[in-house]
Protein backbone atom coordinates (compact mmCIF):
# COMPACT_ATOMS: atom_id res chain seq x y z
CA UNK A 1 0.00 0.00 0.00
CA UNK A 2 1.48 3.39 -0.95
CA UNK A 3 2.50 5.53 2.03
CA UNK A 4 -0.10 8.32 1.40
CA UNK A 5 -2.93 5.77 1.23
CA UNK A 6 -1.89 4.20 4.52
CA UNK A 7 -1.66 7.68 6.04
CA UNK A 8 -5.24 8.46 4.93
CA UNK A 9 -6.50 5.38 6.78
CA UNK A 10 -4.79 6.30 10.04
CA UNK A 11 -7.78 7.76 11.90
CA UNK A 12 -9.90 4.73 10.99
CA UNK A 13 -7.20 2.20 11.85
CA UNK A 14 -5.78 3.85 14.96
CA UNK A 15 -8.98 5.09 16.58
CA UNK A 16 -11.85 3.19 14.97
CA UNK A 17 -13.20 6.40 13.50
CA UNK A 18 -16.62 5.76 11.95
CA UNK A 19 -19.59 7.85 10.85
CA UNK A 20 -23.02 8.42 12.34
CA UNK A 21 -25.91 9.57 10.19
CA UNK A 22 -27.51 12.36 12.24
CA UNK A 23 -30.77 11.84 10.29
CA UNK A 24 -31.42 8.18 11.18
CA UNK A 25 -28.69 7.54 13.81
CA UNK A 26 -27.07 4.60 12.02
CA UNK A 27 -23.35 4.16 12.73
CA UNK A 28 -21.02 2.99 9.96
CA UNK A 29 -17.45 1.73 9.93
CA UNK A 30 -15.38 2.77 8.07
CA UNK A 31 -16.47 6.34 7.57
CA UNK A 32 -18.99 7.15 4.85
CA UNK A 33 -19.79 10.50 3.25
CA UNK A 34 -23.47 9.51 2.78
CA UNK A 35 -25.92 7.26 4.63
CA UNK A 36 -27.10 4.41 2.36
CA UNK A 37 -30.51 4.55 4.07
CA UNK A 38 -31.10 8.30 4.00
CA UNK A 39 -29.25 9.04 0.72
CA UNK A 40 -29.12 12.77 -0.11
CA UNK A 41 -30.99 13.70 3.06
CA UNK A 42 -27.78 12.79 4.89
CA UNK A 43 -25.59 15.03 2.73
CA UNK A 44 -23.49 17.13 5.11
CA UNK A 45 -25.17 15.43 8.07
CA UNK A 46 -22.72 12.59 8.68
CA UNK A 47 -20.66 13.10 11.84
CA UNK A 48 -17.40 11.43 12.91
CA UNK A 49 -17.71 8.99 15.82
CA UNK A 50 -15.04 7.04 17.64
CA UNK A 51 -16.14 3.48 18.29
CA UNK A 52 -15.60 2.27 21.85
CA UNK A 53 -13.39 -0.65 20.81
CA UNK A 54 -15.72 -3.12 22.53
CA UNK A 55 -17.55 -5.78 20.54
CA UNK A 56 -18.86 -9.32 20.15
CA UNK A 57 -17.81 -11.99 17.67
CA UNK A 58 -20.61 -12.78 15.24
CA UNK A 59 -18.55 -15.02 12.97
CA UNK A 60 -14.92 -16.01 12.46
CA UNK A 61 -12.56 -18.03 10.33
CA UNK A 62 -9.02 -19.36 10.69
CA UNK A 63 -6.69 -18.35 7.85
CA UNK A 64 -4.21 -21.12 7.01
CA UNK A 65 -3.14 -19.92 3.56
CA UNK A 66 -2.60 -16.17 3.81
CA UNK A 67 -1.20 -13.61 1.40
CA UNK A 68 2.60 -13.46 1.40
CA UNK A 69 2.77 -10.41 3.72
CA UNK A 70 0.97 -12.35 6.44
CA UNK A 71 2.52 -15.80 6.12
CA UNK A 72 4.52 -15.35 9.32
CA UNK A 73 1.26 -14.99 11.28
CA UNK A 74 -0.32 -18.21 9.96
CA UNK A 75 -2.62 -19.63 11.17
CA UNK A 76 -4.46 -16.53 12.33
CA UNK A 77 -8.04 -15.76 13.22
CA UNK A 78 -10.20 -13.19 11.45
CA UNK A 79 -13.56 -12.30 12.98
CA UNK A 80 -16.62 -10.27 12.18
CA UNK A 81 -17.26 -8.10 15.19
CA UNK A 82 -20.47 -6.33 16.09
CA UNK A 83 -19.89 -3.18 18.12
CA UNK A 84 -22.30 -1.75 20.72
CA UNK A 85 -22.67 1.28 18.43
CA UNK A 86 -24.23 -0.99 15.80
CA UNK A 87 -21.39 -1.09 13.27
CA UNK A 88 -19.90 -4.39 12.08
CA UNK A 89 -16.23 -4.72 11.22
CA UNK A 90 -13.61 -7.29 10.34
CA UNK A 91 -10.56 -7.70 12.53
CA UNK A 92 -7.86 -10.14 13.56
CA UNK A 93 -8.13 -11.84 16.96
CA UNK A 94 -4.72 -11.92 18.66
CA UNK A 95 -3.25 -13.66 21.73
CA UNK A 96 -5.69 -16.57 21.32
CA UNK A 97 -5.63 -20.06 19.83
CA UNK A 98 -8.38 -20.99 17.33
CA UNK A 99 -10.03 -23.34 19.86
CA UNK A 100 -10.46 -20.47 22.33
CA UNK A 101 -12.55 -18.40 19.90
CA UNK A 102 -16.34 -18.75 19.84
CA UNK A 103 -19.22 -16.86 18.30
CA UNK A 104 -20.72 -14.60 20.97
CA UNK A 105 -17.47 -14.01 22.88
CA UNK A 106 -16.70 -10.43 23.82
CA UNK A 107 -13.59 -8.72 22.47
CA UNK A 108 -11.74 -5.44 22.94
CA UNK A 109 -9.60 -3.45 20.55
CA UNK A 110 -5.81 -3.59 20.78
CA UNK A 111 -3.20 -1.60 18.89
CA UNK A 112 -0.87 -3.79 16.83
CA UNK A 113 1.38 -3.86 13.79
CA UNK A 114 -0.70 -4.66 10.69
CA UNK A 115 2.13 -5.07 8.20
CA UNK A 116 5.57 -3.82 7.27
CA UNK A 117 6.76 -2.58 3.89
CA UNK A 118 9.82 -4.82 4.08
CA UNK A 119 12.71 -4.05 6.42
CA UNK A 120 13.31 -0.52 5.09
CA UNK A 121 9.75 0.68 4.46
CA UNK A 122 7.04 2.01 6.73
CA UNK A 123 5.40 0.00 9.49
CA UNK A 124 1.61 0.12 9.40
CA UNK A 125 -0.29 0.03 12.68
CA UNK A 126 -3.94 -0.31 13.54
CA UNK A 127 -6.69 -2.14 15.34
CA UNK A 128 -6.90 -5.82 16.10
CA UNK A 129 -8.91 -7.49 18.86
CA UNK A 130 -8.35 -9.77 21.80
CA UNK A 131 -10.79 -11.84 23.81
CA UNK A 132 -12.01 -10.09 26.96
CA UNK A 133 -11.49 -11.52 30.42
CA UNK B 1 1.59 24.03 43.15
CA UNK B 2 1.47 20.24 43.60
CA UNK B 3 2.78 18.53 40.49
CA UNK B 4 2.91 14.81 39.97
CA UNK B 5 1.29 11.68 38.62
CA UNK B 6 -2.30 12.14 37.44
CA UNK B 7 -2.69 8.64 35.98
CA UNK B 8 -0.68 5.62 34.88
CA UNK B 9 -1.03 2.47 32.78
CA UNK B 10 1.04 -0.63 32.09
CA UNK B 11 1.26 -3.10 29.23
CA UNK B 12 3.20 -6.38 29.20
CA UNK B 13 3.00 -8.81 26.24
CA UNK B 14 1.42 -12.19 26.94
CA UNK B 15 4.25 -14.55 25.97
CA UNK B 16 6.96 -15.84 28.34
CA UNK B 17 10.09 -17.95 28.02
CA UNK B 18 11.78 -19.77 30.90
CA UNK B 19 15.53 -19.54 31.64
CA UNK B 20 15.62 -23.37 31.61
CA UNK B 21 14.55 -23.31 27.96
CA UNK B 22 17.18 -20.73 26.97
CA UNK B 23 19.84 -22.73 28.82
CA UNK B 24 18.72 -25.96 27.12
CA UNK B 25 19.48 -24.50 23.70
CA UNK B 26 22.89 -23.07 24.60
CA UNK B 27 24.10 -25.98 26.74
CA UNK B 28 23.97 -24.02 30.00
CA UNK B 29 22.26 -24.65 33.31
CA UNK B 30 19.39 -22.28 32.64
CA UNK B 31 17.66 -23.03 35.93
CA UNK B 32 20.82 -22.05 37.84
CA UNK B 33 21.18 -18.96 35.65
CA UNK B 34 17.58 -17.94 36.40
CA UNK B 35 18.08 -18.58 40.10
CA UNK B 36 21.29 -16.55 40.16
CA UNK B 37 19.64 -13.64 38.36
CA UNK B 38 16.39 -14.11 40.35
CA UNK B 39 14.36 -14.31 37.12
CA UNK B 40 11.68 -17.02 36.85
CA UNK B 41 10.62 -16.10 33.31
CA UNK B 42 10.73 -13.17 30.92
CA UNK B 43 8.13 -11.57 28.66
CA UNK B 44 8.37 -11.87 24.89
CA UNK B 45 6.54 -9.60 22.44
CA UNK B 46 4.23 -11.17 19.87
CA UNK B 47 5.04 -10.95 16.15
CA UNK B 48 2.88 -7.85 15.78
CA UNK B 49 4.11 -6.05 18.92
CA UNK B 50 6.88 -3.49 19.30
CA UNK B 51 7.69 -0.39 21.35
CA UNK B 52 4.99 1.59 19.51
CA UNK B 53 2.19 -0.89 20.25
CA UNK B 54 3.28 -1.30 23.89
CA UNK B 55 3.42 2.49 24.32
CA UNK B 56 -0.04 3.00 22.84
CA UNK B 57 -1.59 0.26 24.99
CA UNK B 58 0.01 1.65 28.17
CA UNK B 59 -1.10 5.22 27.34
CA UNK B 60 -4.66 4.10 26.57
CA UNK B 61 -4.83 2.28 29.89
CA UNK B 62 -3.66 5.42 31.69
CA UNK B 63 -6.42 7.40 29.98
CA UNK B 64 -9.03 4.78 30.89
CA UNK B 65 -8.26 5.34 34.55
CA UNK B 66 -8.39 9.13 34.15
CA UNK B 67 -10.52 10.02 31.12
CA UNK B 68 -9.12 13.50 30.52
CA UNK B 69 -9.69 15.22 27.19
CA UNK B 70 -6.74 14.01 25.08
CA UNK B 71 -6.53 17.48 23.53
CA UNK B 72 -5.35 18.71 26.95
CA UNK B 73 -2.23 16.53 26.60
CA UNK B 74 0.33 18.96 25.29
CA UNK B 75 3.50 16.85 25.41
CA UNK B 76 4.30 13.18 24.77
CA UNK B 77 7.73 11.69 25.35
CA UNK B 78 8.55 8.05 24.70
CA UNK B 79 11.73 6.76 26.28
CA UNK B 80 13.09 3.58 24.72
CA UNK B 81 16.22 1.96 23.34
CA UNK B 82 14.18 -0.09 20.87
CA UNK B 83 12.19 2.47 18.89
CA UNK B 84 11.12 0.62 15.71
CA UNK B 85 12.32 3.43 13.45
CA UNK B 86 15.81 4.96 13.55
CA UNK B 87 14.23 8.07 12.01
CA UNK B 88 10.49 8.63 12.58
CA UNK B 89 9.19 9.10 16.08
CA UNK B 90 7.28 6.62 18.20
CA UNK B 91 5.74 9.58 20.07
CA UNK B 92 3.85 10.92 17.04
CA UNK B 93 2.15 7.56 16.51
CA UNK B 94 1.16 7.47 20.18
CA UNK B 95 -0.17 11.04 19.89
CA UNK B 96 -2.42 10.10 16.95
CA UNK B 97 -3.52 6.84 18.58
CA UNK B 98 -4.78 8.60 21.71
CA UNK B 99 -6.24 11.48 19.66
CA UNK B 100 -3.97 14.10 21.23
CA UNK B 101 -2.55 15.39 17.92
CA UNK B 102 -1.85 17.95 16.52
CA UNK B 103 -1.63 20.65 19.22
CA UNK B 104 1.23 19.20 21.25
CA UNK B 105 4.98 18.64 21.35
CA UNK B 106 6.27 15.07 20.98
CA UNK B 107 9.69 13.47 21.00
CA UNK B 108 11.46 10.16 21.41
CA UNK B 109 14.07 9.96 24.13
CA UNK B 110 16.92 7.51 24.61
CA UNK B 111 19.02 7.05 27.74
CA UNK B 112 19.29 3.26 27.96
CA UNK B 113 16.81 2.15 30.65
CA UNK B 114 16.00 5.55 32.13
CA UNK B 115 14.65 7.60 29.22
CA UNK B 116 11.08 7.22 30.51
CA UNK B 117 11.95 8.85 33.83
CA UNK B 118 13.91 11.59 32.01
CA UNK B 119 10.64 12.29 30.18
CA UNK B 120 8.77 12.52 33.49
CA UNK B 121 11.30 15.07 34.75
CA UNK B 122 10.88 17.17 31.59
CA UNK B 123 7.09 17.08 32.01
CA UNK B 124 7.29 18.06 35.67
CA UNK B 125 9.18 21.17 34.55
CA UNK B 126 6.73 22.01 31.76
CA UNK B 127 3.71 21.59 34.06
CA UNK B 128 5.28 23.52 36.93
CA UNK B 129 6.24 26.37 34.60
CA UNK B 130 2.65 26.55 33.38
CA UNK B 131 3.47 25.73 29.75
CA UNK B 132 1.27 22.62 29.59
CA UNK B 133 -1.74 21.19 31.45
CA UNK B 134 -0.88 17.51 31.03
CA UNK B 135 1.92 15.50 29.48
CA UNK B 136 2.54 11.78 29.05
CA UNK B 137 5.88 10.09 29.46
CA UNK B 138 6.26 6.46 28.48
CA UNK B 139 9.07 4.04 29.17
CA UNK B 140 8.80 1.00 26.87
CA UNK B 141 11.12 -1.50 25.27
CA UNK B 142 11.36 -4.75 23.34
CA UNK B 143 15.08 -5.09 23.91
CA UNK B 144 17.15 -8.06 22.80
CA UNK B 145 20.14 -9.89 24.14
CA UNK B 146 22.43 -11.59 21.64
CA UNK B 147 21.68 -15.33 21.31
CA UNK B 148 23.53 -17.22 24.05
CA UNK B 149 24.58 -14.03 25.86
CA UNK B 150 23.78 -13.63 29.57
CA UNK B 151 21.45 -10.74 28.63
CA UNK B 152 19.20 -13.17 26.79
CA UNK B 153 17.96 -14.53 30.13
CA UNK B 154 16.53 -11.15 31.15
CA UNK B 155 15.94 -8.87 28.11
CA UNK B 156 12.15 -8.60 28.01
CA UNK B 157 9.32 -6.45 26.68
CA UNK B 158 6.83 -4.11 28.32
CA UNK B 159 6.17 -0.55 29.27
CA UNK B 160 4.39 1.97 31.44
CA UNK B 161 2.82 5.37 30.73
CA UNK B 162 2.51 8.20 33.24
CA UNK B 163 0.27 11.23 32.87
CA UNK B 164 1.90 14.20 34.60
CA UNK B 165 -0.03 17.29 35.61
CA UNK B 166 -1.11 19.61 38.42
CA UNK B 167 -4.85 18.78 38.46
CA UNK B 168 -6.07 15.52 39.96
CA UNK B 169 -2.64 14.49 41.23
CA UNK B 170 -2.76 10.99 42.77
CA UNK B 171 0.94 10.93 43.63
CA UNK B 172 2.74 14.19 44.28
CA UNK B 173 6.42 14.42 43.30
CA UNK B 174 7.99 16.20 46.28
CA UNK B 175 11.53 16.18 44.93
CA UNK B 176 13.43 14.87 41.92
CA UNK B 177 17.18 14.70 41.36
CA UNK B 178 19.53 13.05 38.86
CA UNK B 179 23.00 11.54 39.11
CA UNK B 180 24.79 11.45 35.75
CA UNK B 181 28.30 10.47 34.58
CA UNK B 182 30.01 9.18 31.43
CA UNK B 183 30.32 5.47 32.24
CA UNK B 184 30.69 2.94 29.37
CA UNK B 185 28.95 -0.02 31.05
CA UNK B 186 26.50 -0.98 28.28
CA UNK B 187 26.03 0.29 24.73
CA UNK B 188 24.68 -0.45 21.28
CA UNK B 189 26.28 1.15 18.23
CA UNK B 190 24.15 2.53 15.37
CA UNK B 191 22.97 -0.29 13.09
CA UNK B 192 23.87 -3.09 15.49
CA UNK B 193 21.05 -5.46 16.44
CA UNK B 194 22.35 -6.48 19.86
CA UNK B 195 23.91 -4.45 22.66
CA UNK B 196 27.33 -5.00 24.24
CA UNK B 197 28.18 -4.69 27.90
CA UNK B 198 31.15 -4.55 30.22
CA UNK B 199 30.13 -7.70 32.14
CA UNK B 200 31.07 -7.14 35.81
CA UNK B 201 31.74 -3.47 35.03
CA UNK B 202 27.94 -3.04 34.79
CA UNK B 203 27.68 -3.57 38.57
CA UNK B 204 29.73 -1.50 41.01
CA UNK B 205 30.84 1.50 38.87
CA UNK B 206 27.55 1.66 36.99
CA UNK B 207 24.29 0.37 38.53
CA UNK B 208 25.26 0.52 42.21
CA UNK B 209 27.22 3.78 42.09
CA UNK B 210 24.51 5.70 40.24
CA UNK B 211 21.51 4.37 42.14
CA UNK B 212 23.07 4.79 45.57
CA UNK B 213 24.46 8.22 44.57
CA UNK B 214 21.07 9.36 43.31
CA UNK B 215 19.08 7.93 46.23
CA UNK B 216 21.41 9.52 48.80
CA UNK B 217 21.22 12.91 47.04
CA UNK B 218 17.45 12.62 46.94
CA UNK B 219 17.09 11.73 50.62
CA UNK B 220 19.46 14.55 51.56
CA UNK B 221 17.37 17.02 49.56
CA UNK B 222 14.12 15.69 51.02
CA UNK B 223 15.54 15.46 54.56
CA UNK B 224 14.51 11.81 54.80
CA UNK B 225 15.96 8.42 55.69
CA UNK B 226 14.87 4.98 54.40
CA UNK B 227 12.56 4.63 57.41
CA UNK B 228 10.43 7.54 56.11
CA UNK B 229 9.33 5.53 53.07
CA UNK B 230 6.56 2.95 52.86
CA UNK B 231 7.88 1.69 49.52
CA UNK B 232 11.04 1.89 47.45
CA UNK B 233 11.55 0.84 43.84
CA UNK B 234 14.74 0.70 41.81
CA UNK B 235 15.66 -0.18 38.24
CA UNK B 236 15.57 -3.95 37.86
CA UNK B 237 18.02 -5.37 35.27
CA UNK B 238 17.52 -8.67 37.10
CA UNK B 239 15.95 -9.65 40.41
CA UNK B 240 19.23 -9.61 42.30
CA UNK B 241 20.56 -6.07 41.80
CA UNK B 242 17.55 -4.14 43.20
CA UNK B 243 17.52 -6.33 46.31
CA UNK B 244 21.24 -5.71 46.87
CA UNK B 245 21.05 -1.96 46.23
CA UNK B 246 18.09 -1.66 48.61
CA UNK B 247 20.13 -3.37 51.32
CA UNK B 248 23.12 -1.08 50.62
CA UNK B 249 20.89 1.96 51.11
CA UNK B 250 19.25 0.62 54.28
CA UNK B 251 15.84 -0.42 52.92
CA UNK B 252 14.08 -3.57 54.11
CA UNK B 253 12.73 -6.29 51.81
CA UNK B 254 9.20 -5.37 52.95
CA UNK B 255 9.66 -1.91 51.38
CA UNK B 256 10.72 -3.17 47.93
CA UNK B 257 8.84 -6.44 47.37
CA UNK B 258 5.63 -4.80 46.02
CA UNK B 259 7.57 -3.08 43.25
CA UNK B 260 9.84 -6.00 42.36
CA UNK B 261 8.54 -7.46 39.08
CA UNK B 262 11.61 -8.46 37.07
CA UNK B 263 11.48 -11.98 38.57
CA UNK B 264 8.08 -12.48 36.85
CA UNK B 265 8.55 -10.58 33.58
CA UNK B 266 12.28 -9.99 33.08
CA UNK B 267 13.93 -6.64 32.48
CA UNK B 268 11.63 -4.36 30.51
CA UNK B 269 14.48 -1.81 30.22
CA UNK B 270 12.89 1.67 29.94
CA UNK B 271 9.75 0.19 31.47
CA UNK B 272 11.50 -1.58 34.34
CA UNK B 273 11.35 0.82 37.29
CA UNK B 274 8.15 2.41 35.97
CA UNK B 275 6.32 -0.95 35.93
CA UNK B 276 7.49 -1.53 39.53
CA UNK B 277 6.25 1.92 40.54
CA UNK B 278 2.90 1.18 38.88
CA UNK B 279 2.59 -2.05 40.90
CA UNK B 280 3.10 -0.01 44.07
CA UNK B 281 0.52 2.60 42.96
CA UNK B 282 -1.90 -0.28 42.28
CA UNK B 283 -2.08 -0.85 46.04
CA UNK B 284 -0.85 2.37 47.70
CA UNK B 285 -3.00 4.39 50.06
CA UNK B 286 -3.12 8.16 50.60
CA UNK B 287 -0.15 9.31 52.67
CA UNK B 288 2.14 6.49 51.52
CA UNK B 289 5.62 7.74 50.62
CA UNK B 290 7.61 6.16 47.80
CA UNK B 291 11.26 6.47 46.81
CA UNK B 292 11.77 5.59 43.13
CA UNK B 293 15.16 5.53 41.37
CA UNK B 294 15.74 4.54 37.76
CA UNK B 295 19.05 3.67 36.11
CA UNK B 296 20.19 4.01 32.55
CA UNK B 297 23.51 2.76 31.29
CA UNK B 298 25.89 5.31 29.97
CA UNK B 299 25.11 6.23 32.83
CA UNK B 300 22.61 7.97 35.05
CA UNK B 301 19.84 7.68 37.61
CA UNK B 302 16.71 9.77 38.13
CA UNK B 303 15.27 9.78 41.65
CA UNK B 304 11.76 10.71 42.75
CA UNK B 305 10.41 11.31 46.26
CA UNK B 306 6.65 10.71 45.93
CA UNK B 307 3.66 11.00 48.29
CA UNK B 308 0.31 9.40 47.43
CA UNK B 309 -2.51 11.96 47.83
CA UNK B 310 -6.14 11.82 48.99
CA UNK B 311 -7.09 12.02 45.29
CA UNK B 312 -6.19 8.31 45.05
CA UNK B 313 -9.52 7.53 46.80
CA UNK B 314 -11.45 9.14 43.93
CA UNK B 315 -9.17 7.76 41.20
CA UNK B 316 -10.60 4.89 39.11
CA UNK B 317 -7.73 2.40 39.50
CA UNK B 318 -9.94 -0.54 38.49
CA UNK B 319 -10.66 0.94 35.03
CA UNK B 320 -7.46 -0.71 33.79
CA UNK B 321 -5.74 -3.94 34.86
CA UNK B 322 -3.17 -3.91 37.67
CA UNK B 323 0.37 -5.20 37.15
CA UNK B 324 -0.60 -8.29 39.14
CA UNK B 325 -3.61 -8.91 36.88
CA UNK B 326 -1.64 -8.28 33.67
CA UNK B 327 1.14 -10.67 34.64
CA UNK B 328 -1.17 -13.42 35.91
CA UNK B 329 -2.19 -14.31 32.33
CA UNK B 330 0.67 -15.61 30.20
CA UNK B 331 1.65 -18.27 27.71
CA UNK B 332 4.99 -20.07 27.84
CA UNK B 333 6.70 -20.53 24.48
CA UNK B 334 9.74 -22.59 23.48
CA UNK B 335 13.02 -21.25 22.09
CA UNK B 336 12.03 -22.04 18.47
CA UNK B 337 8.93 -19.85 18.67
CA UNK B 338 10.93 -17.25 20.61
CA UNK B 339 13.45 -16.92 17.77
CA UNK B 340 10.57 -16.42 15.33
CA UNK B 341 8.82 -13.84 17.54
CA UNK B 342 12.09 -11.96 18.09
CA UNK B 343 12.96 -12.10 14.38
CA UNK B 344 16.25 -13.85 15.05
CA UNK B 345 15.81 -16.14 12.03
CA UNK B 346 17.41 -14.90 8.83
CA UNK B 347 14.72 -15.12 6.15
CA UNK B 348 15.10 -15.63 2.42
CA UNK B 349 16.23 -12.42 0.73
CA UNK B 350 17.50 -10.78 3.94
Amino acid sequence: MPVPRYWRYQDQRYNLAGSRCTVCGTVYFPQRPLCPKCHRKSLGKMERVTLSGEGRIISYTVVHDPLSDYEHLSPYIMALIETPEGATLLGQIVDAEPDEVEIGKEVEMVFRKLREEGKSGTIQYGYKFRLKG
Amino acid sequence: MDVGIVSYGVYIPKYRILPEEIGRVWGKDGAAMGKGLMVEMKSVPGLDEDTVTISVEAARRALKRRPIDPRDIKAIYVGSESHPYAVKPTATIVAEAIQAAPDLTAADLEFACKAGTAGIQALLGLVKAGYIKYGISIGADTSQGAPGNALEYTAAAGGAAYVIGAEGVIAKVNHTVSFTTDTPDFWRREGMKYPSHGERFTGTPAYFKHITGCAKMLMEKAGTTPKDYDYAVFHQPNGKFPVRVAKMLGFEMSQIEKGLWTPKIGNTYSGSMLVGLAAILDEAEPGDRILAVSFGSGAGSDGFDITVTEEMKRYNRSAAPTVKEITSVYKIIDYALYTKFREKIKMEGE
